[in-house]
């Protein structure tokens, strides 16, 4: 033990004193300086050695429990997380975040994500980090030749969260010192998309604002769905991440080189394809889409029709006489719109999927007598599209030098980790993803508390046995696999795993073409 | 064995870079087959120092006219129109057949000789700054878009195939297999066996992507011949966008040249006028009462636009990112300071506390007046205030967005109403001004609502030539419509030589 707290003081430079009396931890001691020896060691240690495995990489901490084993600290742990459980949580403490960044923040999966490839490279190292301080402060233009670095950095200033940039031409912390500030601009970055259930705000009814619930979330489903396949489909990306945002919005990042090298004008045309309500309410028909339709927007209609149908039992857009009023107005006829009116005047409450079948049945009635009906077939089209299809935040795809929240960071607000969704176009995934069942940072934690209670009980209490055991590397449980964070871990591992092996093989077929160019040039 | 040979012939072989880059002339004479040109090659032929400056005069007369119709919100048809007669008298470019034959006369030389000199020239002139070689290609594209769709069918096919693009084309067998979506995808065709197409990457055709006029399949776009205009003319802004840059990097060289450097510097001034639209004297107005409380007066002077953002507000106590942007850049720009501004932000957002106000929106206002942010050398006073331009074509309002313009951006219905509410009630302005929203004419609809509000006073600064055609042009600038409303409704109070300073 003495051996496993020598450990944490290295990795824990700057916990507050005050802070840990009421966490459900060590008492950590404040670090002495002396060990940042150590600490550089260990960096440069991974510096090098680039094929450190999973284990080795998610934390050098791993093997330290966040409260020591012995029973009665457990019983202490306990009390304070009973205790805490009643009142309301604060996630921004700086000691659960500190905690959170120690054991559980996947850092090397996140470099190896950012870079594509294990062996550091200006990908990472002229990548821009923009940290939120627990003061609110912003500290923007950072960045880090490794993810040790990085880690030592976040642990030292704690942020209560962080964002990502592009890769710039040079590095980010040198730009002030460059002769011609031209000289200094984005080079890459991954192609983003970014959606908040806020713009959902005139169609949803359940909740408003930052509030979201399982019925609004459907309309998230859907847009990484139409999005996915759009994606894939059309424009071939393979490598598409999608993260949840924390809170009420949902994340796409796409790693694939010719996305990430796209430019400004590229973005928004890439954006501009998938933009198909345009103008607020006050435009009147937002929806304008050529006939015939366009393929993509044919393909997302299939998509979407089923959720229509839910979406009119769940969310009732047109039971509110607004609401109704809004259906009528994006219909053409206006006779039928006359009988629509005296039909739903007699039934106020009817729901929403009676009155959008109403439109059908008396159109077939023959209220109106010159009814176009290819014209209502394509006024109901829009309006499908325009309650549910996707509405993306299209200034964050745009441009290259916008910041985007980092995955498995902390949403400061909710506590909740910006856990992947899904990826690799497994749309099954995103169908069972429900946000409300997130974990959230203090949750994790207790988490890992509590694994490490149950297994001292079967393990017997005995100082010599958790000796043994924490010596035993092979038998060793990671941190994170004793929460709930691990099926999203294990899901971006793999994500990560895949777009590097793409990418280093893509290298090589260049590498190789290129040597046979230099074989020839040789020979002549 | 052959020792003694190799030393000197190793010496022989040492290639002096310098003499080999020039050893042989590459020179060529352009012969100008195509009425077009992309202007890859630099002219090589010796002109007099008087055409040098001549020619880019007038072509620089022809981009400012193209820049100012796109600040009017012209058209392309309205467009071109208007520069026909321009485009005869100072650049004229005739078509192979205006001769009659196959064969290039002496004329047509020399008119494209000139085109071609006077874009190297003007490229010359125009690659200084970032913000000058974006202007410059937007212009020389539009210029080149124009020319390209008013020319004759035959040449056009031939300027392209003298191109030499590398497109790969569409087989008749994945043609049939793709033609459902072929067809949906493709705007304004009947059948698939009537067009060719072409594959290429979707990143050389962005426009056609943005617009869902193309189909797409695993990152290649089908593109029918019909639409080769756009990728054509993307080309063309890659080429010169590109080669502006290298130009930029070489223009030290240049700039010893004592007869070259002063007619290039003279030039990009020239060009650097009408693109600001708004000058600094369009917020002067002294000994207006501007300030926060007094901003519910003075937007009775407020054009649609800053009207709706201002009941906006007052109505949610709130405005989204890009309405706060468009406003404040606004009040700035009325001559609204620094301080007045924040207090005017701060006593709006109601609902808000005063420390999330100073988390979330005084940077931002303090940004936009240039007082924090970004390299202090560089920020100068911030942003100018938005042109109708700028908020006609940028960002358009999504959902409880109240920024754009409402002429454009609302639909009649809620225009009209809108209109109503702030006063206009006679029809026949309100017939007027939908007429002109169907024809996309978005300011004239505006200032016809001005003329109509300011009618009284219009007529008086006529009658009493007080006021020059010039002070009553087209408004084409929130701001503009501020001042002159306010010194309309103003005319006795405020003191003589405030109007008198519109004229200088």
């Amino acid at each position: 033990m003495p051996h496993a707290i020598s450990d944490m003081e290295a990795d824990v430079p700057s916990s507050p004193p005050e802070s840990t009396s009421q966490n459900h931890d060590v008492e950590l001691p404040a670090a002495p300086e002396a060990t940042a020896a150590t600490t550089n060691k260990v960096a440069l240690e991974d510096i090098f050695n680039d094929e450190v495995s999973d284990s080795d990489l998610l934390t050098s901490t791993a093997d330290i429990p966040s409260s020591p084993p012995t029973a009665k600290d457990n019983h202490r742990g306990q009390d304070v997380a009973s205790a805490r459980s009643g009142q309301a949580e604060s996630y921004s403490d700086p000691s659960v975040m500190l905690q959170y960044y120690t054991r559980l923040f996947p850092f090397r999966p996140l470099f190896l994500w950012l870079n594509a490839s294990p062996s550091p490279s200006p990908r990472f190292a002229n990548r821009e980090f923009a940290f939120t301080l627990s003061n609110d402060a912003y500290l923007r233009y950072q960045s880090y030749p490794s993810h040790d670095l990085l880690r030592r950095d976040i642990l030292r200033l704690n942020p209560s969260r962080f964002e990502i940039g592009p890769e710039y031409s040079t590095n980010p912390r040198d730009r002030k010192t460059l002769r011609k500030a031209s000289t200094f601009r984005p080079l890459s970055k991954e192609m983003v998309f970014d959606i908040d259930l806020t713009d959902y705000d005139d169609i949803r009814t359940c909740c408003v604002k930052a509030n979201i619930c399982e019925k609004c979330w459907k309309f998230a489903t859907m847009t990484i769905k139409v999005l996915d396949a759009a994606l894939r489909e059309d424009f071939g990306f393979e490598h598409i991440l999608w993260v949840y945002s924390g809170r009420r919005g949902v994340h796409a990042w796409i790693s694939d080189k010719e996305a990430r090298e796209l430019d400004d004008d590229k973005r928004k045309a890439l954006v501009g394809y998938f933009e198909v309500l345009r103008g607020g309410v006050q435009g009147g028909k937002r929806v304008n889409v050529r006939r015939p339709l366009h393929p993509h927007i044919r393909r997302s209609m299939d998509i979407l029709r089923p959720y229509f149908t839910q979406i009119l039992v769940e969310q009732e857009p047109f039971l509110s006489q607004s609401g109704q009023d809004r259906l009528l107005q994006l219909l053409p006829d206006k006779d039928l719109n006359d009988a629509l009116r005296k039909k739903w005047s007699s039934s106020p409450d009817r729901p929403s999927k009676k009155k959008w079948d109403d439109i059908d049945e008396l159109a077939k009635t023959g209220v109106s007598k010159n009814l176009d009906t290819k014209a209502l077939l394509e006024a109901k089209q829009d309006a499908l599209l325009e309650y549910t299809y996707p509405r993306i935040d299209v200034e964050v795809g745009k441009k290259r030098i916008h910041l985007l929240k980092s995955p498995f960071v902390v949403h400061p607000g909710t506590g909740r980790v910006c856990v992947p969704i899904t990826c690799g176009g497994d749309m099954k995934r995103a169908d069972l993803f429900d946000p409300l069942t997130v974990p959230t940072v203090t949750e994790l934690l207790r988490e890992i508390d509590s694994f490490g209670q149950k297994n001292e009980e079967e393990q017997g209490t005995s100082q010599e046995d958790s000796n043994r055991h924490e010596n035993s590397n092979q038998k060793k449980v990671l941190d994170w696999e004793k929460t709930r964070l691990k099926p999203y871990y294990e899901l971006f591992n793999g994500y990560v795993n895949k777009l590097v092996k793409s990418q280093t093989t893509s290298l090589k077929r260049e590498r190789d073409e290129d040597g046979h160019n230099g074989a020839d040039a040789m020979e002549f | 064995m052959i020792r003694s040979g190799i030393r000197p012939e190793i010496k022989k072989k040492r290639i002096d870079h310098k003499k080999t880059q020039f050893a042989k002339a590459t020179f060529q004479e352009h012969d100008y087959q195509h009425r077009l040109s992309l202007y890859d090659f630099p002219p090589t032929a010796e002109i007099s120092i008087e055409e040098f400056e001549t020619w880019a005069i007038d072509r620089l007369r022809i981009l400012a006219e193209l820049e100012s119709c796109s600040f009017r919100n012209r058209s392309p048809q309205e467009t071109a129109v208007h520069m026909e007669p321009l485009l005869k008298r100072y650049m004229p470019l005739s078509n192979n057949s205006a001769t009659g034959g196959a064969h290039i006369d002496e004329r047509l030389k020399e008119e494209r000789k000139k085109d071609h000199y006077s874009h190297w020239i003007l490229r010359l002139a125009f690659c200084r700054t970032e913000d000058l070689r974006r202007r410059f290609s937007r212009i020389e594209t539009t210029l080149f878009r124009m020319r390209f769709q008013q020319d004759d069918g035959k040449e056009k096919r031939a300027f392209i195939d003298s191109l030499n693009l590398h497109w790969e084309t569409v087989s008749n067998e994945e043609k049939t297999e793709l033609s459902e979506h072929l067809l949906a995808a493709t705007p304004s065709l009947k059948r698939v066996d009537d067009e060719n197409f072409f594959k290429v990457d979707w990143t050389s055709i962005p426009d056609l992507i943005e617009h869902r006029s193309v189909f797409v399949r695993k990152g290649k776009a089908y593109v029918p011949t019909q639409q080769q205009t756009s990728m054509i003319i993307t080309q063309f802004t890659q080429n010169l966008d590109k080669a502006l840059e290298l130009s930029a990097r070489a223009l030290p060289r240049i700039d010893e040249d004592d007869r070259l450097s002063p007619i290039l510097d003279h030039l990009s001034k020239n060009f650097a006028t009408p693109d600001a639209g708004f000058h600094d004297t369009d917020s002067s107005l002294s000994g207006a009462p501007i300030n926060a409380a007094n901003v519910d007066n003075l937007s009775q002077h407020f054009p649609l636009c800053m009207k709706n953002l201002h009941t906006t507000l007052r109505k949610n106590d709130h405005l989204k990112h890009f309405g706060r942007l468009q406003y404040t850049l606004f009040l700035k720009g009325i001559g609204l300071s620094l301080d007045d501004c924040l207090i005017f932000w701060r006593q709006a957002f109601k609902k808000i506390d005063d420390d999330k106000f100073n988390k979330e929106y005084r940077y931002n206002v303090r940004h936009v007046y240039g007082d924090v942010g970004g390299d202090a050398n560089r920020r100068g006073r911030g942003y100018s205030p938005y042109s109708c331009q700028k908020i006609l074509t940028e960002h358009p309002p999504g959902t409880n967005e109240a920024h754009g313009c409402p002429y454009r951006h609302f639909n009649i219905d809620n225009l009209t109403s809108m209109l109503q509410a702030t006063g206009v009630h006679d029809r026949e302005v309100l017939r007027g001004v939908k007429e002109d929203v169907e024809k996309k004419r978005y300011h004239i609809a505006c200032n016809r609502v001005f003329e109509w509000a300011h009618k009284v006073e219009i007529k008086r600064v006529k009658d009493d030539n007080i006021w020059g055609p010039a002070e009553l042009d087209t408004i084409v600038h929130p701001n503009t419509y501020f001042k002159r409303s306010y010194l309309l409704k103003n005319l006795n109070s405020v003191p003589k030589q405030d109007v008198k300073m519109e004229d200088s």
